[in-house]
Order: C-alpha cells, then sequence, then structure tokens
C-alpha cells in the first residue's frame, strides 16, 4: 500500500521526497515570496524545504498570501 | 505643534507612519480599481491575508503586486481558536518575512465578533513569541486595556460588525478606551463613510483600518479619497478641540452697537 499524507485537507498518496518537490508538484513556485507552509501544524521554515521530508499521514498546509481586510 | 498643520504621523511598535489610513485589499470589483484606490486612500499599511492554495487559484500574484510598495500587514481572519490563529500568524510571518500581525479571533460566523476569551489567549502567546500584535476586538475598554498591558502594540477596536457600514455604534466606549490606553487606537470595521472615519478621529482615535466602505462603494477610488479626507478632517478637528455642547444659544455676532427702535 502507497504512503498517503493530507495536503491542504485533501489525501494524497506520498510522490515526493522533500517539501520542496512537493510544492513544485502542487504548482507552487518555491522561489517566489508570499507562500509558506506547515507540517503537522508547526511551520518550516523556507530554508529548510529542500531537507524536509515527509513521512505517512503528514499533514502538510501549503499557504499564500491573497486578498484580506 | 504646528498650528497649521495636522499630525499624520504615527507611530506603532516605533515604527512611523504617514498615513493615518490602513487598508484592506479584499472585495475589489477588479485588480486595478484595487490599485488605484490603494493608491487614492495614501494608506501605507495594507492588509492581506493568509490561505491555502488551490489549485485554481495558481498563486495570485498579490505578493509580487504590492510586496514592494506597501508595508503588508498579514491578518488571521477566519480563525474561530487561539490555536488557528497562532499558527496562521507564524505561517504569514514565513510567507511575508515579518512579525506584525493583525489579530482576530473571531467568536461567530454572522456577527464576526471577536472571542475574547480566545483573542487574549492568542494575544498573548504571540507576543511571548516576538510578535508585533495588532488585535481586532471589541469596543470594551477592559478588552483593550488587558490587551495593552501583555504588550499588544495597539488596539483595534470595532466601531460596528466588520462590512456593516453602520459607522459608531458607541463613541462614549471609544472616548473611554482613548483615555485608559497609551497604545494607538485603530478602529477596524464598521466604517460606512468619510464623516465616520472622520468622528473617530475627533474623538482621538489613532487610526483607521478599513476595506468594505471603499471597495464596496460605487466608485471606490473616489471614496479611497473621501476617507482619506474625513481622516484628515478628523485629526485637524481633533487637534483643534472642539467647542463644548450647549443647549441655548450663543450670538457669534456682537450685539454691541445693534440700532434699537
Amino acid at each position: 500500500m502507497t504512503d498517503r499524507i493530507s495536503i491542504n485537507g485533501e489525501s494524497k498518496p506520498l510522490s515526493s521526497s522533500t517539501l520542496i518537490e512537493l510544492l513544485e508538484e502542487n504548482g507552487v513556485d518555491s522561489s517566489k515570496g508570499g507562500v509558506a507552509v506547515a507540517l503537522n501544524g508547526e511551520v518550516v521554515p523556507r530554508a529548510d524545504w529542500a531537507q524536509t521530508s515527509m513521512k505517512c499521514d503528514d499533514k502538510v498546509e501549503i499557504v499564500h498570501i491573497v486578498r484580506g481586510g | 505643534m504646528d498650528t497649521k498643520v495636522a499630525n499624520n504621523e504615527f507611530t506603532i511598535a516605533g515604527k512611523t507612519f504617514s498615513s493615518r489610513f490602513l487598508i484592506g485589499t479584499s472585495r475589489y470589483p477588479n485588480q486595478q480599481i484595487m490599485m488605484d484606490a490603494i493608491e487614492a486612500s495614501g494608506a501605507e499599511i495594507v492588509t492581506v491575508a493568509v490561505r491555502r492554495v488551490s489549485q485554481d487559484s495558481g498563486g495570485e500574484g498579490l505578493y509580487d503586486l504590492l510586496g514592494d510598495r506597501f508595508h503588508l500587514l498579514p491578518n488571521t481572519a477566519g480563525c474561530f481558536t487561539a490555536r488557528d490563529a497562532v499558527v496562521t500568524a507564524e505561517l504569514a510571518r514565513e510567507a511575508l518575512e515579518t512579525n506584525w500581525i493583525k489579530l482576530e479571533v473571531i467568536g461567530d460566523d454572522e456577527t464576526l465578533f471577536p472571542d475574547v476569551e480566545q483573542l487574549l489567549r492568542a494575544a498573548e502567546e504571540l507576543v511571548n513569541k516576538g510578535f508585533i500584535v495588532l488585535p481586532y476586538c471589541n469596543d470594551d475598554p477592559i478588552t483593550c486595556k488587558k490587551l495593552e498591558d501583555m504588550g499588544c502594540a495597539a488596539v483595534m477596536p470595532l466601531a460596528a460588525p466588520i462590512g456593516s457600514g453602520m459607522g459608531i455604534r458607541n463613541p462614549y466606549n471609544l472616548r473611554i478606551i482613548r483615555e485608559q490606553c497609551s497604545v494607538p487606537i485603530i478602529v477596524d470595521a464598521g466604517v460606512g463613510t468619510a464623516s465616520d472615519a472622520a468622528e473617530a478621529l475627533e474623538l482621538g482615535c489613532d487610526g483607521i483600518l478599513l476595506n468594505t466602505a471603499v471597495a464596496g462603494a460605487r466608485d471606490p477610488v473616489k471614496m479611497a479619497k473621501a476617507m482619506k479626507l474625513g481622516i484628515e478632517a478628523g485629526r485637524y478637528a481633533f487637534e483643534a478641540g472642539r467647542i463644548p455642547r450647549r443647549l441655548y444659544a450663543t450670538a457669534s455676532t456682537p450685539t454691541d452697537g445693534a440700532i434699537e427702535l
């Protein structure tokens, strides 16, 4: 059975080895500002994206800046 | 104090801004109108939100559009618990490289009033983590004082419910908050038109944060300008000092020398 992770609340097969790969796979340009990532409720600093790997049942939140009041 | 020019500068957490107007980026008819309205407002602090990236949102580019030109102030809108608000603030700090946060912890979907218990908890935690916390709160002097005492850089009492345009429902509370708090007071939410903004400044509030009143106006760019002028007029009036209210007339024209038939 393939390991699965949750990305922004959606269960998906775990196919990427690092956070930076995961971002690219989800159409997020990791070189741009205005983006942040939390892994199991803890923010992962941008500098650590390339070294951070995920394991089964991890919960990843990928957010960006949008309009707000 | 210079008697000719009102003091449009105000300082939050040691940073001085040349406009007392903080403006939101939501609900404009289109991006160009948003940009023109922000320009017309003269605001330096512009609020944004943090949301999950979705397949269709594909990077809105708001950061590229505004990041270089304005002091972007992220909010925690949509958070109902201290825990959500703290994590959202941490994500915002990482995304925008700022430790400033407009803290919102909402208690109820219909009124969007703050959940004071959760708000105080989140504020304390964020202050301890080194954030510059600007909390959206009730127009309640006790809550405002508690937020100030725990180290918030400003307090942002509502004038009326978010997006309601009802104006200042309780000017007396704002006056009490002004007397009891020494941090900047920014009226956040409820302002409907320029006279509401002027009234808040006349009461001694330091600034206005608004979004819907401009974005939802028939002509947002013109309303942004109106709000800017209202805020400036209100500040002038506050510095000038209004005359006391009296029940009966006082003749403005001298009565000496009037003819008597």
